[in-house]
């Protein structure tokens, strides 16, 4: 018997007290006024990020010397109901223009405004990637001070935030 | 490292679930069976199959087995797309709600 077995997708569920549109709007054009600024696939700093308003458009990073990192592009674009985003990160932390990995993004209308779900999936994908890329995550810019970032940040956030 | 065995080991349930405790941090298997509804011997056997999946690895502290993520697994992949997403999406609800207040006081 042969079965395909994945890592589980990433699956995230939050409700926003705003409508639809707005959320859609939100999420996608305003990328750049809410996303995390710890967690950047270039080499510097980020100082913005855009999701081009279009299937086919570019989801890049831009870094605080001007350089542009391309994350992924837009497979689906339909407000304010859904949007799929190509997320085309190894993990390598590099931009694989063949992997394909999906962030399937929907908002519904709910009493309290919109439940917005996420799902980021096929990640098997990375596999082989990151079996390869091995000695990248060794380096001093590899795995270890991404995590040690992301960590410092999140205990910053969560101690802004509170419990 | 072959990716049949990591993701054999990641499809059971419980064994997810003590992966994403230790993605939280290191711990030990008497921290990972606390709050856990099997029992501590099936806790150890599901390490060792994560273990043998490259997801986590292990160090003796004094006389305890401290078990972790691997850095070097596809699992620490996931777990970190796991935690920018939670971080993400609150940020965004932040900013969603933000820009709804602000487009009914314009009304």
């Amino acid at each position: 018997m042969s079965t395909t077995i994945q890592p589980a997708p990433v699956r995230k569920t939050i409700v926003v007290a705003a409508d639809p549109a707005t959320a859609f709007e939100v999420f996608a054009s305003r990328i750049d006024r809410w996303w995390p600024r710890s967690h950047t696939i270039g080499k510097g700093p980020l100082a913005s990020v855009v999701i081009e308003e279009r299937v086919g458009g570019r989801w890049y990073g831009v870094d605080e010397d001007g350089t542009e990192t391309n994350w992924g592009d837009v497979l689906v674009w339909s407000p304010p109901e859904r949007l799929v985003l190509a997320w085309r990160i190894a993990a390598d932390w590099r931009f694989d223009p063949g992997l394909l990995t999906e962030v399937e993004v929907t908002f519904n209308a709910v009493a309290q405004g919109t439940e917005v779900r996420l799902e980021h999936r096929h990640l098997e994908r990375m596999g082989p990637a990151a079996d390869a890329a091995r000695a990248a995550f060794d380096s001093p810019n590899g795995w270890a001070a991404i995590v040690a970032l992301y960590a410092a940040e999140a205990a910053l956030t969560g101690a802004g935030e509170g419990p | 490292m072959t990716y049949d065995k990591t993701f054999a080991a990641l499809a059971d349930p419980t064994r997810r679930k003590v992966f994403e405790r230790l993605a939280a941090g290191p711990q030990a298997v008497v921290d990972l069976a606390r709050g856990m509804p099997v029992s501590r011997p099936a806790i150890s056997q599901h390490l060792k199959v994560l273990k043998e999946a490259r997801l986590i690895s292990d160090r003796a502290q004094g006389t305890r087995r401290i078990y972790e993520i691997d850095p070097h697994g596809l699992g620490q992949m996931r777990a970190w797309l796991d935690r920018l997403w939670d971080e993400a999406l609150l940020s965004f609800k932040a900013e969603a709600e933000r820009a709804a207040m602000h487009k009914q006081a314009k009304k």
